[in-house]
């Protein structure tokens, strides 16, 4: 090449990666902006979830462990809000714990979002309660696995747990009809799959970050009923949940995984680019050696 | 250091050889002789009546509801058992029966099964709780150990009228001393076990093994060369997690090498941590390693300082660190979650030359991805072995190959049997298939 | 001494608490649990080594002028206001037996307004990050490579509506070609078998280690050599 000039192949070459990165805030923003929303369809690995919720008669019992945090809460609170709304829609008993420290503010964000906003007459206590945060990991399911109240002797606001209509029938995990671990780490669904589904033979679901799919699949369909995987399996969750129940649709806190499907697949599509602009550039490159070579 | 030239060496430090051999003698010899010791099921033969009776009302309108139906009870559950629950820490007693001839979902006669106790055989007998129709198993929690407890069953229908089974007991619950549902788990640890203290053994015996070169753990003396000559520091991390994570542990007997190799070039090394517990460790460990290149003093505490136990809190940090101080040379050694690409990436932008290692199966793609060598898996738990050259860790990679081998045995012939079994449909072949994954089930 | 005591205690409890997974009886049952609890009653304590270290780092810092001083001050202010609001319950009901997270107290304002936020924008670092990793990265420069770089492709196509959209025409004998089909199949087989030998590998280097450090054989972390 001569001196001084620049191919197509130096720029890409030499491109700084804040252009990528400001590439891909856009592929991010623009779809939020404009709305960009794609219809989702619903996988059978977590249509099985919503079958079996629909499947229990009402007053059954599922316990929702919120087992994360901030960090990972654009992916896990979506999930975790469209259970609770579901469970509530079909009247089941919604009871909230968490084995993360971190669990509680979300268990907070989706009383004030799905609780108060859509189902203002689900009364504490009769329909739905806040166990709260215990600290011990898979210890403490190990614990509540046999007896519940031992290590539960009050709810998140230190009313003595026998007061509560909807804890006098439950002595531990048995009692419940489904565990349901929204989880990002450790302790998080394996360990729930392990502790509690395996022993106890009670059905586990679990709703995890994208990252943390793939090492779940082993455990379903016989030891986790079904797994909603990051942004896409909260999506789908909401979307099975729309279709059954179309006075969910157009709420924006009923679809937020769905409307942040759009983002996810531009974004996925400018990651693609790069790489085939990328590999573009390198096979480029490399043939330009090639002939360097042979000159 | 010779090799020992006796079969057996009885130096003090080998003792503990002998005694860990010992030990698993007695546990084999325990495991083979322990359903004998353990078997302490007890269903005597049965007392009290054979006739089905009602339970005694306790108002006049139940007590003539009672009588109304008196005549038409469900037929009770038969073959009633009660024993101490098997391989439990005690409290808990098992009963099973089988279920009543009237329990057809279809005619909804049952409703389900109480279960009564008594400390005595004549009673008075208490319901403790009641069961689903079709269930002919319940576990009672509530026991004290060493007391004696009766049972009946009783099949209820409407209006509280029960056909209530035999009397059984006593059964008294006791702790067990060995988990027999675990005793495929023991095997296959015992085995495992053997075979590192084996390979060990025979390093210290002089003998020449043969372990593959790992191309991450060669480049360490490379890198810390590198920023040697570049005069910049090298920054070493140890994971996210505490000291009794065992990635920390491998991670922190790396910084051990790493910290010998930045003492004889007298290079700055910086290692912050997320945990208390891992900077006092670390600190033990640097500055004993300072020491035994005869370089203390090179070495100052505050070259290992803690951050914060939050990770993104620390994240931030250490890529603070990493922009302003830019070291020549990465280190990622231990437990890593989402932060791994953050770290990778930063340190990437830098030029720094970056060697990680991780046991987190979900991290290492991003390592791969973003880093010049990466430790996979076991690569990081065999790096201090390595790094140091001394034969019984050396051995000890060894004997993790043994664990390695029968995994494999087993994978390929559980594999073959299944797929033969699906295919031809023999019933044998299926038998023997379902009979190698239970066999490699754990029940807790 | 220094290293045989530390070397005689971790034998004497690795060997108990590996006991106590098979044996169910007293007072082993409950080892692991009361062991995990007084493992976290020392990690809370050693706060305090972390804490002074921290201040004691940031402090000097501070005192001598040193580079980039001015965000130890950042440092030392939030560490100090955390911990003070926290422990105090500042603005919370009602005071020091309240709740630290209470509706109204100053800690969980805190936690709402520069925790949350900042710990989800450190997060959010990832998807750039993942951008110019893959960018680097993913070459196809050998067949491996190459299979690599079309197994990402599918799956980041299958983990979007996108991926339904562009094989939902394909007839019924072909839907094993649906992206989301090829995706989540990529994810269930290929890449768990590796994930799968992978974590065989990392459980033996585990009790290899473990018995390493119960038996003394590894005992750099005590900053002695294996002898």
């Amino acid at each position: 090449m001569a001196k001084g000039k620049r191919d197509i192949v130096d720029i890409l070459k030499a491109m700084d990666r804040r252009v990528i990165f400001l590439l891909i805030a856009l592929s991010v923003i623009i779809p939020l902006v404009f709305h960009l929303v794609f219809s989702v369809r619903t996988s059978p690995i977590v249509q099985a979830i919503f079958d079996k919720m629909e499947s229990l008669p009402p007053g059954s019992k599922v316990l929702v462990s919120f087992d994360y945090g901030p960090s990972t809460a654009p992916e896990n609170q979506p999930m975790a809000e469209a259970i609770a709304r579901h469970a509530l829609q079909r009247d089941l008993k919604l009871y909230f714990m968490a084995v993360w420290a971190t669990g509680p503010p979300q268990t907070e964000l989706l009383i004030a979002d799905v609780i108060n906003a859509d189902f203002p007459k689900k009364a504490y206590g009769k329909d739905w309660i806040n166990l709260g945060f215990k600290a011990g990991n898979q210890g403490l399911i190990n614990a509540i696995l046999l007896d519940l109240k031992s290590m539960y002797t009050t709810d998140v606001h230190g009313a003595p747990i026998n007061s509560f209509e909807m804890m006098k029938d439950v002595q531990n995990l048995t009692d419940m009809a489904l565990i349901v671990c929204i989880g990002s780490g450790f302790p998080g669904v394996r360990e729930w799959v392990q502790f509690a589904g395996d022993p106890g033979d009670i059905p586990v679901a679990g709703g995890v970050t994208a990252v943390e799919a793939p090492l779940l699949y082993p455990y379903y369909p016989r030891q986790l009923l079904g797994l909603l995987g990051g942004l896409q399996g909260a999506a789908e969750y909401e979307a099975a949940l729309v279709k059954a129940y179309p006075q969910f649709k157009g709420r924006a806190n009923s679809e937020q995984a769905v409307q942040l499907m759009g983002p996810q697949t531009v974004a996925h599509l400018v990651i693609i680019a790069f790489v085939i602009v990328g590999n573009v550039a390198f096979f480029a490159e490399r043939r330009r050696l090639a002939r360097a070579k042979k000159a | 250091m010779t090799p020992c030239s006796r079969k057996f060496c009885c130096r003090p430090r080998d003792s503990k050889l002998s005694l860990v051999l010992l030990s698993i003698f007695f546990a084999l010899a325990f495991l083979l002789v322990q359903p004998v010791l353990t078997l302490n099921a007890e269903t005597l033969p049965t007392t009290g009546s054979s006739e089905p009776e009602s339970i005694q009302a306790t108002s006049q309108s139940a007590q003539s509801t009672l009588e109304s139906i008196q005549a038409a009870p469900p037929a009770p559950p038969t073959n009633v058992r009660a024993f101490d629950t098997p391989s439990d820490q005690g409290g808990m007693m098992t009963i099973n029966w089988t279920k009543s001839t009237d329990d057809v979902p279809a005619t909804g006669k049952v409703m389900g099964y109480v279960i009564y106790r008594s400390e005595a055989p004549g009673g008075p007998f208490e319901p403790i709780s009641s069961v689903a129709l079709q269930t002919e198993e319940y576990l009672d929690t509530s026991v004290r150990d060493n007391v004696p407890y009766y049972y009946r069953v009783g099949a209820a229908a409407q209006g509280q009228v029960v056909g209530l089974s035999e009397i059984v007991g006593p059964a008294v619950s006791k702790q067990q001393w060995f988990n027999t549902r675990k005793s495929n788990l023991l095997a296959i640890a015992l085995i495992i076990a053997i075979a590192i203290l084996w390979f060990v053994y025979q390093a210290r015996a002089g003998k020449k093994l043969y372990i593959r070169r790992i191309a991450g753990i060669e480049a360490v003396e490379e890198a810390v060369g590198r920023a040697t000559e570049m005069g910049k520091p090298i920054l070493f991390i140890p994971g996210i997690q505490d000291m009794d994570n065992v990635q920390t542990v491998a991670g922190l007997s790396i910084l051990a090498s790493v910290g010998k190799l930045a003492a004889q070039y007298e290079t700055k090394l910086d290692v912050p941590v997320s945990r208390s517990l891992v900077m006092s460790t670390a600190r033990e460990t640097l500055k004993q390693a300072y020491l035994s290149v005869g370089r203390p003093d090179l070495y100052t505490d505050d070259s290992v300082y803690y951050v914060t136990d939050e990770q993104f809190g620390y994240v931030a940090a250490v890529d603070g660190i990493m922009v302003r101080e830019r070291p020549a040379t990465c280190f990622y050694m231990g437990a890593f979650f989402a932060e791994s690409l953050i770290l990778a990436e930063t340190g990437n932008s830098i030029g720094a030359i970056q060697i990680a290692g991780t046991a987190m199966p979900t991290q290492l793609p991003f390592f791969v991805a973003a880093c010049d060598y990466t430790l996979i898996g076991e690569e990081l738990f065999a790096a201090s072995a390595y790094l140091s050259k001394d034969e019984r860790m050396i051995g000890s990679l060894k004997g993790q190959d043994v664990g390695k081998g029968i995994a494999m045995f087993f994978i390929l012939l559980g594999t073959l049997l299944a797929t033969i079994g699906a295919v031809s449909g023999s019933d044998t072949i299926v038998v023997i298939s379902d009979w190698l994954k239970n066999l490699f089930t754990l029940n807790f | 001494m220094k290293v045989q005591v530390p070397l005689v205690i971790t034998f004497i409890v690795g060997f108990a608490l590996i006991a106590a997974i098979f044996v169910p009886h007293d007072p082993f049952h409950a080892m692991d649990q009361n062991f995990s609890i007084y493992f976290d009653l020392i990690a809370v304590f050693a706060f305090i080594l972390g804490g002074g270290n921290l201040l004691k780092i940031h402090g000097n810092k501070i005192w001598k002028r040193g580079r980039d001083w001015k965000y130890s001050i950042v440092t030392v202010v939030g560490f100090l206001m955390m911990m003070i609001v926290g422990t105090f319950k500042l603005g919370g009901p009602p005071g020091l037996t309240g709740d630290v997270a209470a509706d109204g107290s100053w800690f969980k304002f805190m936690y709402d307004s520069i925790f949350v936020p900042l710990q989800s924008t450190m997060f959010s670092l990832l998807a750039f990050f993942v951008a110019s990793a893959s960018y680097r990265a993913f070459r196809a420069k050998t067949k491996e490579a190459t299979i690599l770089l079309i197994a990402a492709f599918i799956i980041l196509i299958g983990r979007t509506p996108l991926g339904h959209y562009l094989t939902a025409w394909l007839p019924q004998p072909l839907q094993f070609l649906h992206i989301p089909n090829l995706s989540n199949w990529i994810l269930s087989f290929p890449s768990m078998a590796g994930q799968r030998a992978i974590m065989i590998g990392i459980a033996l280097g585990i009790i290899s280690t473990s018995l390493k450090l119960i038996l003394g054989i590894e005992r750099s972390y005590l900053g002695g050599e294996g002898k």
